[in-house]
């Protein structure tokens, strides 16, 4: 059995990365959109917490804290902007959001 | 020092689990990261987002990251996930349930992540030389404290990342206020 590197770790976070971009770009329902995201930043957190212990210091998990407060801030301010939106559009479809698109 | 703890720090993360822990937690998170993004149901893709935050939180254990392992419990799959279930139950989602899920151009889109990858395989594949072949140990039992120390500082001065922690509580601020006032009806 090989022994768990980081190289390992970050196969698996190249993974998710690549789903949730997948999930940006393609999906329609901006709820949908906006996990995608979590999904990614949840892969750099991984890659940070697996360098932090690779070089054996903890200032890759300081910045994963860091990105955690990111995505809690980024997942306020879009939902907030969701809900304006569905207000006045009644919809979630990200194709028909093109107000500023001429 | 004792061969047999030499051994198993020199073979990466025997003392703690196997590597078959990894692989299924591995597995785990990316068979839900992939449930995310296919499911119709917009609840049923949170829930397997929040199966896949926690498959990372153990990856972080795995780590020795107890701390932001805990972290990411509580405020991701504790706090985040409960949002963006309260936004789901909020817009209705019987609609755009019985729609198209994906978009009219995603062919382009699956083109560029997949090219994304061979570019993140790449790099993978070139930089593994540079990668030393084992990891270095963490001291885990004091991680949450060093951790501390270097966010608010010890002994009265400022740690390495005080100022950015503040800058940090300042974007919390601005993001809740954003979030009020988007959502209310008049400002």
């Amino acid at each position: 059995m090989v022994p768990i590197t980081a190289l390992h770790y970050l196969v698996v976070a190249a993974a998710l990365f690549v789903l949730g971009v997948i999930g940006v770009l393609t999906r329609r329902n901006v709820v949908i959109v906006l996990m995608s995201i979590e999904l990614i930043l949840n892969a750099v957190n991984l890659n940070l917490v697996a360098f932090s212990r690779m070089w054996g210091n903890l200032h890759g998990q300081v910045f994963a804290i860091f990105i955690i407060v990111d995505a809690a801030a980024e997942a306020a301010a879009g939902l907030g902007i969701l809900i304006a939106f569905f207000r006045n559009k009644e919809t979630v479809n990200v194709d028909e959001i093109d107000l500023l698109k001429w | 020092m004792n061969p047999g703890l030499n051994s198993a720090l020199n073979s990466g993360m025997a003392p703690v689990a196997t590597p078959w822990f990894f692989y299924g937690l591995a597995i785990v998170a990316v068979v839900s990261g992939v449930f995310v993004i296919t499911r119709r149901n917009a609840v049923h893709a949170a829930l397997a987002l929040i199966v896949a935050l926690l498959a990372v939180s153990g990856l972080y254990l795995m780590l020795y990251a107890p701390f932001v392992a805990g972290v990411q419990i509580i405020v991701y799959a504790g706090g985040i996930m409960v949002l963006f279930l309260f936004v789901i139950m909020l817009v209705n989602i019987d609609r755009s349930s019985k729609e198209r899920r994906f978009n009219r151009m995603w062919p382009v889109g699956l083109a560029a992540a997949c090219a994304l990858l061979a570019l993140f395989v790449s790099a993978i594949m070139k930089g593994k030389a540079l990668l030393p072949d084992r990891m270095m140990p963490l001291p885990e039992s004091s991680n949450t404290q060093q951790i501390a120390d270097l966010l608010y500082g010890q002994a009265g001065r400022m740690g390495q990342y005080t100022f950015a922690f503040e800058i940090a509580s300042l974007l919390l601020l601005v993001a809740i206020l954003g979030a009020v006032i988007m959502t209310k009806k008049k400002i």
